[in-house]
């Protein structure tokens, strides 16, 4: 008993054909529209790859960009099956290639699902190669002369104002680590011998944050340096002063950035498979409602169409017996000649 | 003699008639864009809507609007006319609204010139605007408990960070202007006495920019505090520092930013003006032929499209003569009964001359 089973007369064949037409060129500009989402998280990865010590992995933008052309390519070849589809003549060179096409869409809906999964899965990775890089990035954050790292600079100072963020995890980051290049301190003056004396690796560490690292909706100037010392500052307690400097870690914030686009990217994926399944079952149901035919001869006349010719159970025991088949027919074929008589 | 006449046999008709529908649906595009177009420039203009006084700017996006509304109506107008343009029996109720239409067009056209010669016109002006309004920001950039003005320290500081720019014409501007607020100065150290009595007004001036000022590309930690005294930061040296602080001041900056959107703009304008143009003409010649074809024996004929049925100076004449018949026949009407047979003999006799 076949799956979903609809009868088709040639007003009826026709407006099917139109309406899987119709939806192939949408379907078509969906590919496209995977094409760009991909570009897109590509670029904005590159964009931010220094952060991410270069590590950072392009498997997933280049599966949804790989995905996007192969989509826009099959949708328009289905949709010119489709366009001729109308026209027995013209169909009749179509035929021969349909099962394996059909097939070959099933195959790509399952790639397609998996990709969704894929985008909403790959934040945990994303996660762990972020704060690798930003800690690094903090550590390099004074080496402006050095080739290579020169920029380190520049790139923290803006994402910290672009995010309004501060430090990996909060600002105190900042206090663990001398972001101050030596070349700007006066190794004669005694605070600095100080500060370098009073830890073990000889850093100059202190109290204070890069400017990047201020709120502007603060009511008061920004206090970035003896941040900790609130005798320094007329009316200032560090404790509860909550405007000053942004509270948020960059680490959570990048995440959030990354993974608000990677959700979307993925929910965007589900409805272009969703979409896919439609034109598939629709591209069936136009070529067994032009291979069952009641009269070959004639094109007007009734006929059938349907998603499975028989139950989905029964579908997949015949798939089981066939690659069986395959695979005994492949066992014998190595062993002789008369076995293979026996088994045809 | 008739002005720029095209012989149009029926397919030529047909082929303009289709034509020109195409082109009347690319104009409703463009009347679109041209209307988003309208919207983004007021969209940026009221984003920055604080630091500038007077809103004399806004009449340019404002046209911009208004026109792009306009020409989608009056495209999707022609469409129409050109779709009934190939039935006689629908083409006839249009005849009346063409005049009107045409009039439309060329309104609409020489409001986007005149737009266009306004976002020139008006740079002087939006510069003024932006020092009134940036001198102001700066002077009550530490009001942040005077309501009305608690936003400004906010906005000057994205602005300044946004555009990377310090102060109205240069950093030095910030010197001259107390921008801590007198709740964060401690008026029993003797630094803040000494500074407060420095000057006449009292004020507490420092040779410090606030934070938004420092420019992220400097190879250095931002100074950004007593900048003028030397010995104040090792092996710095504030006339040699270029990458320090922002060297732009910000009116200048804002001018560019907002002159750069008004040329990129620009070639935008022309393109929708020209074609605006393209579908008057179009339109000019297809009712001329179709109206001629109308009036011949047989529909499916050549006839004769033209722009003008008869010379410019002789078009001239004619419209001056009916305008000068209108204004005689206006005043003599409530006149005797002879006066106005008499000109209408004259307006006659000046019609078919």
């Amino acid at each position: 008993m076949a799956l979903m089973k609809v009868k088709f007369d040639l007003k009826k064949r026709v407006k099917l054909a139109q309406t899987v037409w119709f939806m192939y060129w949408f379907s078509v500009m969906a590919g496209v529209l995977l094409l760009t989402m991909g570009l897109f998280f590509k670029i904005e990865l590159r964009k931010r790859s220094e952060l991410m010590d270069n590590n950072e992995s392009h498997f997933l933008p280049n599966l949804l960009i790989g995905v996007g052309l192969i989509a826009s390519g099959m949708n328009a070849f289905g949709g010119k099956i489709c366009y001729d589809s109308l026209d027995p003549s013209k169909f009749v060179k179509w035929k021969p290639m349909l099962k394996p096409f059909l097939i070959s869409c099933v195959g790509f809906n399952g790639l397609l699902l998996l990709t969704a999964m894929l985008c909403f899965l790959m934040r945990i990775p994303l996660q762990f190669t972020l704060a690798e890089g930003l800690k690094n990035g903090m550590k390099y954050y004074k080496d402006t002369d050095t080739p290579g790292r020169c920029y380190m600079k520049r790139t923290l100072d803006t994402m910290q104002m672009e995010f309004r963020c501060c430090g990996n995890d909060n600002y105190r980051d900042w206090f663990v680590i001398q972001w101050v290049s030596n070349r700007y301190l006066d190794f004669s003056a005694k605070e600095v011998k100080d500060r370098i004396g009073s830890n073990v690796d000889g850093q100059y560490l202190m109290d204070g944050v890069p400017f990047s690292c201020c709120n502007p909706a603060s009511p008061r100037p920004c206090i970035q340096l003896q941040m900790t010392n609130n005798s320094a500052h007329y009316s200032y307690d560090h404790y509860t002063e909550e405007l000053n400097v942004w509270k948020r870690g960059c680490r959570e914030a990048l995440l959030s950035y990354y993974g608000g686009m990677m959700n979307t990217i993925g929910a965007l994926v589900m409805l272009v498979t969703l979409v896919q399944v439609a034109v598939t079952v629709g591209l069936q149901y136009v070529n067994t409602s032009l291979s069952t035919l009641a009269n070959p001869e004639d094109p007007e006349s009734e006929s059938e169409g349907w998603i499975l010719e028989k139950t989905v159970k029964e579908t997949f025991t015949d798939i089981m017996d066939k690659m069986k088949a395959m695979g005994k027919g492949n066992q014998v074929e190595e062993g002789g000649e008369a076995p293979v008589a026996t088994v045809s | 003699m008739v002005l720029m006449k095209i012989t149009f046999p029926l397919q030529r008709r047909v082929r303009l008639a289709q034509g020109l529908w195409l082109l009347s649906w690319l104009s409703v595009l463009s009347g679109g864009f041209l209307f988003c177009l309208g919207v983004y420039l007021k969209t940026e203009l009221i984003r920055r809507a604080e630091i500038m006084d007077y809103t004399d700017i806004h009449v340019v996006p404002n046209i911009l609007m208004m026109v792009g509304l306009a020409s989608i109506g009056t495209n999707w107008f022609a469409s129409r006319v050109c779709q009934d343009s190939l039935d006689a029996t629908r083409f006839p109720r249009w005849k009346p609204f063409l005049l009107g239409w045409f009039a439309m067009a060329v309104v609409l056209c020489s409001l986007l010139l005149a737009a266009m010669v306004l976002c020139f016109a008006l740079q002087g002006h939006l510069e003024e605007t932006i020092k009134v309004g940036l001198r102001n920001g700066i002077r009550f950039y530490r009001d942040t408990d005077v309501p009305g003005r608690c936003f400004q320290k906010e906005t000057i500081d994205r602005l300044q960070m946004e555009l990377r720019c310090c102060g109205n014409n240069n950093y030095r501007d910030w010197f001259e202007v107390q921008w801590i607020s007198n709740r964060y100065l401690d008026f029993t150290s003797k630094e803040v006495k000494d500074r407060v009595r420095s000057n006449v007004d009292g004020r507490y001036l420092l040779d410090g920019v606030p934070f938004s000022c420092c420019n992220p590309a400097s190879p250095r930690p931002c100074l950004h505090t007593q900048l003028l005294d030397r010995n104040a930061h090792y092996n710095f040296e504030l006339q040699t520092e270029e990458l320090n602080l922002y060297n732009r001041g910000c009116r200048q900056a804002l001018v560019e930013y907002y002159m750069g959107l008004m040329n990129r703009i620009g070639p935008g304008v022309l393109s929708v003006i020209f074609m605006q143009a393209s579908v008057f003409v179009s339109l000019r010649y297809l009712q001329t032929a179709t109206e001629g074809a109308m009036a011949l024996e047989n529909p499916e004929d050549d006839s004769e499209g033209y722009l003008l049925e008869k010379s410019i100076p002789e078009t001239i004449e004619d419209c001056k003569s009916q305008v000068l018949t209108l204004l005689k026949l206006g005043p003599v009407d409530p006149g005797d009964a002879e006066a106005p047979a008499e000109d209408k003999g004259a307006a006659d006799a000046a019609t078919s001359g």
